[in-house]
């Protein structure tokens, strides 16, 4: 949702093909990515498909077995991470257990050798932006999960990093906190000008906090794009199953037209027509994806001519703001429907077992390959 | 499954009459009047006469003091060098040698003190024919033979204590732009400290209680007190040695209450802290 | 010394341990300092093994000789020595009685340490770190002053005599001092502690929902016990046999205050062999036999050992 466009688009990281191998497994399989300054880009993948391992790589805990690491145009592949102009942000926030959050603090910036009082100014300064001044003395072990993350941001972000890593910020609040932090996090990196690479499985969380991101799945990069392209033009069957949810039907083109295409799926019973062409060769199977929000539940017939087909509702999923409907259609397959409830009145709204029809806009089926 | 009550606590005092009848025993007939250490005087005990015996004891008394600076400096020596070894052990993951390493670190653990003492007088003696130095055996070669057997037991703790500590940390200083050793000096070793304090307890105490490497060690003027002891008590008891007991015990007993206390101190003072911040939160 | 120490961390500091030189300086010195101090004396322990002994200070005849006459080194290997112990049954049996005593003290020990261990592993939290300490407090304190203790104990006009007779459970006095049982008594109560902390260690992580599922299968504690819980705990109990066994067996100390005279262990004999009798070679061959036997418990335990370590790693 982060709206922020990466002015000038200036490069400031390069991947070019790193690769990973641990013994015989490929953590990190060929990666090439590019990261703009001042850009939030969002790692994002399932556990076990290398987001980590690329990210320590990036901070220098790893060094690739394949390839070269960019950072501000120098070639910082084999640089430990002690001399990277590159500051990381932990899971479990590593604070040192035995320091104060001002010492915690203040520890980034002694190791450049700067003056003591400029020290104490500038820690200071970053624990008032991120409102922990009161708590200057305490040990880590008296502050709350919260405030532990603060103290690890305002110790990253002290030291002026042009480039910040984090490593799921967000997987240990809960989810009120969890809102308020991310809009925090934006805010700050606005008004810092660092850029972010931010690891998450949490699909929210990457949509939220990033300008792009990046889906990686096996050690490989699968997409790249901002989070509307991410979800509206996923380019494989995978990004669009990982992302939200979605429905999946088999199909072969009929018709095969530059403004539009015809594709027949026998589990839809009907052909889908979509308004704009696909490049694809012919008899090669496809796969039409439809999100389930974009699918209108009518108790009486629409009006369009195609693009609709008939159900029995199933299962409903009532989760206050909207309701998530399975319905059967004669295929035998479940089809996901989400609909809001504009209704509050209960019986208003359509309820198990009801026969219903399903229609969607021609342009709102994606078709894919693989 | 719980095992019943009775059991656990039967089994539990019976093993602890086990291990302290034998010194409760010892620091009762140190006030025995009479020289039999196991009949009680009734008529002038108790008496703090054996008490004196050993105070006058210059013999004693002083080595019991060299006892207290070898066991010191071999401590330290052992804690610096075990320290490093269990630093190596928990952090370098499979460097060439570990193997080898390794298994210097344990074996002494287990080897026969008799065996470990031959061979390093053996040791002291070829060096001397080779280079004249060491001269003779004395506090020096006892150090060096304490430091290398104590230095085991400092490895272990250490090494178990690395293996359980929290790798963030040490990364997270790297990154904010730490060189190693000053990640070391500053993150690690106050973290690990209790291990490496517990480290240099251990060694301090195998090396004041040590006989038979001092045995094989010693040379002249470097009588240590386990030395004089030993040769005491193989003629038989002797009531003076049973007030030094008792000091010891009484030593032991006044350190671990203290540091018993002053942990439990410092634990109630966390929780009190884990406390206010929980109230902060509501 | 100073100097050596700041040459060491600016030769570390450059490099950094992610290098490898700085982390070849942290191994090198306690790496060199085992070399020195116990890989090489084993190395002269066995070079004397093979020599002959002397009239001279040190008395042992050099192992290399330098022939002038035709310049070469001769290696004199004599084999005497070994010959020597393997004839002479005092030392069979000695080897054989040494064995035999720590094989019974290990025994008792673990008869006495399991129930122990088992008894604090199974106490609540609090108490545990209790009984702990009352394990190792008598561990900080002299053992030779507690060995020592015995002695008062076991004597024929020792403190239990005296209960015994007193209580007229018995009419003349045992002797109970300078027998193989003070012996064992001795090695029980000085090596508890090293019996005790692998066993507790051990049962400490032992799940306990698994008595609980057994006894939800209809299991009776005293089953659930030999069925699961002494199986678990197979690697503490090898551990800490082993870390009672192989020390005992060369123990100096306890027999000498508390055993036989008339049947010495095998350290008693090394020492003497040494000291009284000053037949370093002899001395050594025992000591080499010694530690070809102990080498099998001890790769068993260091075998143990790594097996806890790589599981943490």
């Amino acid at each position: 949702m982060s709206s922020r466009q990466s002015d000038l688009k200036t490069e400031y990281v390069r991947i070019e093909g790193v690769s990973k191998q641990f013994g015989s497994f490929s953590a990190v399989d060929n990666v090439s990515l590019s990261i703009y300054k001042g850009e939030i880009f969002c790692l994002l993948g399932g556990s076990g498909c290398g987001k980590t391992t690329l990210l320590r790589m990036l901070a220098g805990f790893e060094t690739p077995s394949v390839g070269r690491i960019l950072i501000d145009g120098q070639d910082m592949t084999d640089t430990p991470p002690f001399k990277r102009p590159v500051n990381m942000m932990f899971q479990s926030y590593a604070l040192f257990p035995h320091m104060s959050v001002e010492k915690n603090v203040a520890f980034g910036l002694e190791q450049e050798g700067i003056a003591r009082n400029e020290v104490q100014r500038r820690v200071a300064e970053m624990l008032d932006i991120v409102k922990l001044s009161e708590f200057t003395r305490r040990k880590p072990h008296q502050l709350s999960g919260g405030q532990r993350q603060r103290v690890a941001l305002a110790r990253s972000l002290v030291k002026k990093p042009k480039l910040l890593l984090l490593d799921e910020p967000l997987a240990a609040l809960d989810r009120k906190l969890r809102e308020h932090t991310q809009f925090e996090l934006i805010n700050l990196q606005e008004q810092l000008g660092v850029t972010f690479i931010v690891v998450t499985h949490d699909q929210e969380e990457a949509m939220t906090l990033g300008s792009r991101i990046g889906v990686m799945n096996k050690g490989r990069i699968v997409q790249v794009g901002t989070p509307t392209e991410i979800y509206e033009y996923p380019n494989s069957c995978f990004v669009a199953d990982f992302i939200g949810s979605v429905n999946m039907f088999k199909g072969k083109l009929i018709e095969d037209e530059p403004g539009y295409v015809r594709i027949a799926c026998p589990e839809l019973d009907v052909n889908v027509f979509v308004s704009h062409g696909i490049s694809s060769a012919p008899d090669v199977g496809l796969n039409v994806a439809i999100r389930p929000e974009k699918i209108d539940m009518t108790r009486t017939a629409p009006m369009q001519k195609e693009n609709f087909t008939q159900g029995i509702v199933k299962e409903i999923a009532y989760m206050g703001d909207i309701s998530m409907y399975l319905v059967q259609i004669p295929s035998g397959k479940m089809v996901r429907v989400t609909i809001p409830n504009i209704e509050r009145q209960v019986d208003e709204r359509i309820s198990w077992e009801e026969s219903v029809y399903l229609s969607w806009q021609s342009s709102s089926p994606v078709v894919l390959s693989q | 499954m719980r095992v019943p009550g009775l059991f656990r606590n039967s089994v539990l005092m019976l093993g602890f009459v086990f291990l302290y009848a034998p010194i409760v025993s010892m620091i009762f007939f140190s006030f025995n009047n009479s020289r039999l250490v196991t009949v009680w005087d009734a008529v002038n005990s108790p008496t703090l006469k054996w008490y004196v015996v050993l105070f006058k004891n210059e013999a004693i008394l002083g080595a019991a003091w060299l006892s207290i600076k070898i066991a010191a400096l071999s401590a330290s020596g052992a804690v610096v060098l075990g320290t490093l070894a269990g630093l190596s052990l928990a952090r370098f993951g499979k460097f060439r040698g570990r193997a080898l390493l390794s298994v210097m670190i344990t074996a002494p653990l287990v080897m026969p003190e008799v065996i470990t003492g031959l061979s390093m007088l053996l040791l002291f003696v070829a060096l001397e024919q080779l280079t004249g130095w060491p001269e003779g055996r004395g506090i020096l070669t006892i150090i060096f033979a304490h430091i290398t057997f104590s230095m085991a037991y400092v490895t272990v703790v250490v090494q178990s204590r690395l293996a359980s500590f929290d790798r963030s940390l040490e990364e997270v200083a790297l990154d904010l732009g730490a060189r190693p050793v000053t990640v070391f000096w500053r993150i690690t070793l106050p973290i690990i400290f209790p291990a490496v304090l517990s480290g240099w307890l251990l060694a301090f105490t195998l090396s004041w209680d040590d006989v038979v490497i001092s045995q094989f060690l010693s040379g002249p003027g470097s009588t240590t007190l386990p030395m004089i002891v030993y040769s005491k008590v193989r003629l038989g008891v002797s009531p003076d040695i049973n007030a030094l007991a008792s000091v010891m015990v009484l030593i032991v007993a006044l350190c671990v209450v203290l540091s018993t206390y002053y942990i439990k101190r410092i634990e109630q003072r966390r929780v009190a802290e884990a406390l206010m911040v929980r109230s902060e939160e509501l | 010394m100073g100097g050596v120490c700041l040459f060491i961390l600016a030769v570390v500091q450059s490099s950094g341990p992610l290098t490898v030189n700085g982390r070849r300086i942290v191994i090198a010195w306690p790496f060199f300092w085992l070399l020195l101090f116990f890989i090489i004396p084993f190395l002269i322990v066995f070079k004397i093994s093979f020599s002959e002994a002397r009239l001279a200070m040190p008395p042992v005849a050099p192992l290399f000789e330098w022939v002038s006459s035709t310049k070469n080194f001769v290696l004199t290997l004599s084999f005497n020595n070994y010959l020597f112990l393997f004839s002479d049954a005092l030392y069979i049996n000695t080897f054989f009685y040494s064995i035999k005593v720590a094989a019974v003290s290990t025994f008792w020990c673990l008869l006495l340490g399991y129930p122990m261990a088992y008894a604090i592993s199974r106490a609540d939290p609090v108490r545990r770190n209790l009984y702990l300490m009352l394990i190792m407090l008598p561990f900080w304190t002299s053992f030779l002053l507690r060995v020592y203790a015995w002695v008062g104990l076991l004597k024929t006009d020792g403190l239990i005599n005296n209960f015994l007779l007193n209580l007229r459970l018995i009419d003349e006095p045992l002797t109970l001092l300078y027998t193989d049982f003070a012996v064992y008594v001795g090695i029980v109560y000085s090596y508890l502690p090293f019996m005790i902390l692998p066993l507790y260690s051990n049962l400490e992580k032992h799940d306990l929902s698994l008595l609980e599922a057994a006894d939800d299968l209809g299991a009776h504690p005293i089953t659930a016990f030999f069925k699961i819980t002494l199986p678990l705990s197979i690697s503490g109990i090898v551990a800490g046999s082993l870390l009672v066994f192989i020390p005992a067996v060369g123990e100096f100390v306890i027999p000498s205050l508390l055993g036989r005279s008339d049947q010495l262990m095998i350290g008693t004999v090394l020492t003497n062999e040494f000291f009284s009798n000053r037949d370093w070679p002899v001395a050594s061959a025992v000591a080499i036999a010694l530690l070809l036997f102990l080498l099998v418990p001890i790769k068993i335990f260091q075998y143990y050992q790594d097996r806890e370590t790589e599981a943490a790693l």
